[in-house]
């Protein structure tokens, strides 16, 4: 990107803080930014296309200022060597019971430069990743510990460089970051260089889930115990259910030979018609 | 035509008949439990003149036991607590046993006949501490005798009839550690010897009927003391300094101390190193150990001693055993080769050696417990208890092993399978089918007895026996069901045994840690062992084989050895000392041309090394090096990285060592989350279907990934105990955590709840355990993922047509859309292990294997865990068999697949899959061992064992002779209407 734009955005953060120390406006601090978890930080009105793009906001100064923070990602581009490449910016609220989150995300990405530039493209060649880290406690950034994430850096490029962050907090600690693309990332990875060398970013704030309460139910419970005995003791099976399979050939064999005897005997009498002949019959056989 | 027709449908009865649980008379068809105690750490004999002789034992596995010394059995068996440590162990007024545990603070006292516990005493110590138990011979109160429990400077006097606290004395003077409590004979008066800070002797003197302190004197020793004594005669003991290289001989005669230092050179020669002194019990005669050697030192007359005998090559010297008044007993046993010599010394005086073979594969002995009997000839026979490096117990008499035990199976810290060697073609002798035809006949004879319910009971035994015995089960060879199999465990001890899955006998059983054992390899430990070749098309004649892994000292750095052991005979294949160091082994899916499994061992500095060491298998790795992806879970820094390897690593330049970096990490804040648990599926898990069918035709396809991490955490104040948080300070997060990008998948929080979590994952569910504060009971959760990015592949003839994209790679990096399903419920147990079944194919639906605290292994079906439940199911859900919701989950007393069984200690539960996909092995294994086969949807595909094929026979005989018998009367008759 053009150099005159980032001086542009530097001027005007640098104005931004100037002021946030300078001046104390009694305006009532606004409370709605609960709501803001979750959602993408992309400028606060909706006229502002989605990807934030080294343009700082200049609407968020207010008085609630004096809680908003700053910390910075820091991105390597070999090995292992982080430098800054953008900064990120909330607003810290705190809770009557003494908690403190953050709220308000919103990220303003550093113009590539053209060293980057050439180890981005180096890193493509290589289908190597791209790191970035952020500190893990953003109320003190000089701690030691970040949180890094990375991606195969073959997933980024599309028209610009596509970068998407989850960054999962619990108050105000940072647990992880999940750095990547907006959409998906095929596999094999085809070498494809953005035609635009600027990242579009978007940045999703999580915080944790409250497990649902275990459901407790009295009736339910008698119901399905009663269920559970009826399913315990299987009715007394009755003769004819335990025995029914040794019973069944043999009657089917008894049935059988009794319909051939009564068949022979039908035959018989049909034939003859004289029991005086059948009874001979009967004995020769 | 009739006839085929009943043959199908009767093989379709018989099939229907199978039950779901076993019924009484099928116990032990295929199952097995064999129970251990552990390795021996006390042993008190009881060889009274009537009544069985026996020896009470108590082990490193806080087991106590009672043993007959005839052959070994157990007589009776009680688990302690893990946290329940036994510390001494004795017998009080002839038919008690006494257990003085954790830490000297519980006294128990167990029935000797029949391990009954008679009672239990808590001691309330304050400060736990190495505490000694002193049974009182003849204060007798009545018909009571006394036990003192003595506790840095506390002394409690407990009734051996009821347990009861009959005095407590507090010495309360700091730093005051009692060493020794005696009695004189005939006398009321208890003398109790302490040391105070290793620097003050101090003697009590104590009313043994009532605790009071009568006495007492204190002097100022002239070494510093360790906490080594041996009490020599009623008035005097010695104790060793802290230098372990003095002696220091004290007499407390009326009241007084006295004590004398006596140089340890001064009565060895050539002494070097440090001493140990060996618990005597009187005879003025002590034992010294030192490095080189054993000394029987006697004490004459004031401060002069005398070395009475001398062993040579150090030994293992049991306690003394008091003969006579005059004379006392140890037992010195050497340890060469496969031999050991035991050699009685009475009074220092060689009085018997024995040599005696032993297998090689015990290693060395670690203790001896020695004990006396009356020979025909009234002279003094000696036996021994030995316990050997492979902690198993051996009885030794009359220099021959009476029995042997092998307790190093009570401690399995990792278990494989293999199979078994293909069975060889012919071979078979005439006379071995005619006999096998006759026992056929008759055992089939019996069994249509037994069907046509005309067996008496003699039959119905004989009929058990047979089935017991079935000879076909314990076969040697590979069978086509893939029931037989070998089951390799590793034990703490280093020893490895593989269990037939027939009967549980041991086939082979080795101690590899002695052979390597070198300066380069000063104490080398067994870590885990793994599968190295598995039998597969390439490699069907060539022998599987498994890879042990360990370390040569204790510290993580130091540098590993790996071991390769042919599975059917245990020979070591490969012996290797490593120049690096072990954190972990990763088995790879992967194997080179001769089908060995590729391995990556990480070492502490976080490098890969590949072995096999190959071209080959080089070739393979390299080619799939970008797609592997390395996690560690750092517990004590809360934090999980991903990695990924390169080429190089920073230690060396070998060709077979990669290095890593850093890919990915999750920081849990320490503040508010410790990690308690992770999980993650088996390896070689196979999932048969990807999609599942919702009840309204509705296709939810199942987000399958191998690399799933369940992580949970707890807040650090509920990482203790339960109880130790309040709800409102409690909670557990679990995590689903994909280990190639570190994406937390999904992540959910249980509010007011806490561990201990134990947690199963497979396919594409998790199930985990945990303590609910709030409702103050335990909660199971489970959570399904499904994959909703492809939920709009729903076409049925695509399906079909196989233009589906199910076989289109996937990669971790796209941004999975997932869609997690959960419902949690209560359950009534808490848990000591979890697994899940595992089948050959996956088709069969999954049961998962709870440990129980009562040491018992539950199947729970996992349709009992299903988030789809709803309270009340409409008509389509109840037809797909989907159950309404409980808050409960069932425990149906049929499904314990430990039946009546239970596995002491009960710690791990393994199930590996059999050829038939119906059927899967269970092993659980604790102190005790239990192996069954179950099958979760019946047996669908085969017969089974019980199948009667005699009254299969019986009916089609019948039933070709009714068809003969009406063929030949139409015949007959049509003759007959033709001649009409």
């Amino acid at each position: 990107m053009n150099p005159s734009l980032s001086f542009l955005s530097l001027l005007s953060l640098l104005l931004l803080f100037s002021s946030a120390l300078s001046f104390q406006s009694d305006e009532l601090p606004f409370n709605d930014d609960d709501e803001f978890e979750g959602v993408r930080s992309s400028p606060g009105s909706a006229s502002v296309a989605p990807p934030v793009r080294r343009r700082p906001d200049l609407d968020i100064s207010s008085a609630s200022d004096s809680k908003s923070l700053q910390f910075s990602l820091e991105h390597s581009l070999s090995d292992s060597e982080f430098s800054v490449a953008g900064t990120f910016t909330a607003r810290l609220k705190s809770w009557t019971h003494g908690a403190q989150t953050l709220t308000k995300l919103r990220f303003t990405r550093n113009a590539i430069s053209d060293t980057e530039k050439g180890l981005f493209e180096r890193l493509l060649e290589d289908d190597d990743f791209y790191t970035i880290r952020i500190p893990s406690n953003v109320l003190n950034p000089s701690g030691k510990d970040y949180v890094v994430s990375s991606v195969r850096a073959r997933c980024l490029p599309r028209e610009s460089l596509d970068e998407h962050f989850v960054i999962h907090t619990d108050g105000v600690n940072v647990l992880s970051v999940n750095y990547g693309s907006a959409g998906g990332c095929q596999y094999p990875r085809p070498l494809k260089s953005p035609s635009k060398w600027s990242f579009s970013s978007y940045t999703v704030l999580k915080n944790s889930e409250q497990a649902p309460r275990t459901p407790t139910f009295v009736e339910q419970i008698i119901a399905s115990e009663n269920a559970l005995e009826e399913g315990l003791q299987p009715p007394e099976k009755s003769f004819w259910a335990k025995y029914w399979m040794y019973i069944l050939p043999i009657g089917f064999v008894l049935v059988n030979a009794m319909a051939q005897a009564a068949n022979a005997a039908a035959e018989d009498q049909n034939q003859g018609g004289q029991p005086s002949q059948r009874a001979p019959a009967v004995r020769r056989r | 035509m009739e006839a085929r027709f009943l043959l199908g449908f009767l093989l379709l009865l018989s099939l229907s008949s199978f039950a779901f649980a076993i019924y009484e008379d099928q116990v032990g068809l295929a199952d097995w439990h064999k129970r251990y105690i552990g390795k021996v750490k006390h042993a008190v004999f009881h060889t009274q003149k009537t009544g069985r002789r026996r020896v009470v034992v108590s082990t490193e596995e806080n087991a106590i036991a009672s043993l007959d010394l005839r052959t070994g059995d157990i007589l009776w068996r009680h688990v302690l607590g893990k946290n329940d440590a036994v510390d001494q162990i004795g017998l009080s007024l002839g038919k008690y046993v006494l257990t003085l545990s954790s830490q000297g603070s519980v006294l128990r006292a167990w029935n000797l006949p029949d391990g009954q516990m008679v009672w239990e005493t808590d001691l309330q110590i304050s400060n736990p501490s190495n505490s000694f138990l002193h049974v009182l011979g003849n204060v007798k109160s009545g018909r009571d005798s006394l036990s003192l429990v003595c506790n840095g400077g506390s002394i409690r006097a407990v009734s051996s009839i009821d347990g009861l606290v009959v005095w407590k004395k507090d010495l309360s003077v700091d730093g005051l550690k009692l060493k020794h409590v005696f009695q004189p004979p005939e006398s009321d008066t208890i003398y109790a010897i302490g040391f105070i800070d290793s620097s003050l002797i101090a003697l009590y003197h104590i009313n043994a009927k009532t605790g009071e302190l009568l006495k007492h004197a204190t002097q100022a020793s002239s070494v510093d003391l360790s906490s080594e004594i041996s009490a020599i005669s009623s008035d005097s003991l010695v104790a060793l300094d802290t230098s372990r290289s003095n002696l220091l001989l004290i007499k407390f005669m009326a009241g007084t101390i006295t004590n004398h230092k006596l140089p340890l050179s001064d009565i060895v020669q050539d002494f070097s190193g440090l001493a140990e002194l060996i618990p005597t019990k009187s005879n003025d005669i002590f034992v010294v150990k030192t490095p080189s050697n054993v000394a029987f030192i006697k004490v004459k007359g004031d401060n002069e001693i005398e070395l009475i005998g001398k062993a040579d090559e150090a030994g293992i010297v049991s306690d003394s055993l008091i003969l006579s008044e005059e004379e006392q007993a140890f037992a010195v046993v050497h340890h060469s080769n496969n031999a050991i010599s035991f050699q009685v010394r009475i009074n220092g005086r060689e009085a018997l050696t024995e040599g005696i073979k032993i297998e090689d594969h015990r290693g060395h002995v670690k203790r001896v417990f020695l004990n006396n009997y009356v020979r025909t000839d009234k002279s003094h026979g000696f036996r021994a208890l030995i316990v050997m490096e492979d902690e198993s117990l051996l009885l030794m008499q009359q220099g021959e092993v009476v029995w042997s035990r092998e307790d190093g199976l009570a401690s399995i810290s990792d278990a494989v399978v293999a199979e078994l060697p293909v069975e060889k073609e012919g071979g078979v002798s005439v006379v071995e089918v005619e006999h096998t035809l006759l026992e056929w006949l008759k055992g089939h004879m019996l069994k249509l007895k037994g069907t046509l319910m005309l067996s008496t009971p003699d039959d119905m035994a004989a009929i058990q026996a047979m089935h017991l015995k079935s000879t076909e089960r314990n076969k040697m060879t590979r069978d086509h069901n893939g029931f037989r199999k070998l089951i390799i465990v590793l034990t703490q001890s280093g020893k490895v045994y593989a269990l037939h899955t027939g009967d549980g006998r041991i086939v082979w059983a080795h101690l590899l840690t002695p052979l390597l054992q070198s300066e380069s390899c000063p104490s080398p430990s067994v870590l885990t062992l793994r599968n190295w070749r598995v039998p597969h098309r390439k490699a069907l004649q060539e022998n599987p084989s498994i890879l042990l892994v360990g370390r040569c000292g204790a510290g993580p750095e130091s540098h590993g050895f790996l071991f390769i052991v042919d599975s059917y005979s245990g020979k070591v294949l490969e012996t290797q000392i490593l120049d690096h160091s072990i954190a972990e082994v990763v088995p790879l899916p992967l194997a080179d041309s001769s089908e060995q499994k590729l391995h990556l061992v990480i070492d502490d500095k976080l490098n890969a090394h590949l072995y096999p060491r190959g071209s080959d298998a080089l070739e393979v790795f390299v080619r799939e090096m970008a797609n592997m992806y390395y996690y560690k879970v750092e517990n004590a820094k809360e934090v999980i990285k991903g990695y990924a390897f390169k080429k190089g690593c920073s230690t060396g330049s070998s060709a077979y060592c990669f290095g890593t970096r850093e890919l990915w990490s999750v920081v849990f804040p320490s503040d508010s989350e410790r990690i308690v648990a992770t999980a993650r599926r088996k390896i070689n898990e196979v999932v048969h279907t990807q999609a599942k069918i919702m009840t309204n035709q509705d296709v939810m396809y199942k987000y399958i990934s191998k690399n799933i991490l369940f992580v949970a955490t707890v807040s650090p104040k509920a990482a203790g105990g339960i109880g130790s948080a309040a709800p409102d300070e409690a909670w557990l997060v679990a995590y689903l955590i994909d280990t190639v990008t570190g994406r937390i998948l999904h992540r959910v929080t249980h509010q007011g709840a806490q561990g201990p979590v134990h947690a199963v994952v497979s396919e594409n569910w998790v199930v985990y355990h945990y303590f609910n504060l709030r409702a103050h009971r335990y909660e199971m959760t489970v959570i399904e993922i499904y994959d909703q990015s492809r939920a709009d592949n729903k076409d049925v003839m695509k399906l079909v047509l196989g233009k589906h994209n199910l076989t289109a790679p996937i990669t971790s990096y796209s941004r999975p859309e997932i869609a997690t399903k959960s419902q949690s419920y209560f359950f009534t147990h808490s848990v000591k292990a979890i697994a899940v079944t595992t089948t050959a194919r996956g088709i069969t639906s999954k049961q998962i294997l709870i440990g129980t605290i009562g040491d018992q292994v539950l199947a729970l079906d996992k349709w009992y865990l299903d988030p789809r439940q709803t309270a009340n199911p409409s008509q389509e859900e109840k037809e797909e068999g989907i159950i309404p919701l409980t808050d409960t989950l069932p425990i149906i007393p049929q499904s314990y697949v430990t039946h009546t069984r239970q596995v002491g200690d009960l710690r791990g539960i393994m199930s590996f899959p059999a050829n038939l996909e119906s059927t899967t092995h269970v092993f659980s294994y604790g102190i005790d061992l239990f192996y069954t086969r179950i099958a979760p949807s019946r047996t669908y595909d085969s017969l089974t064992d019980e199948f009667s094929y005699v009254l299969l026979l019986i009916t089609v005989v019948v039933l070709i002779v009714a068809i003969l018998v009406t063929w030949a009367m139409s015949q007959k008759k049509d003759l007959q209407e033709k001649w009409r």
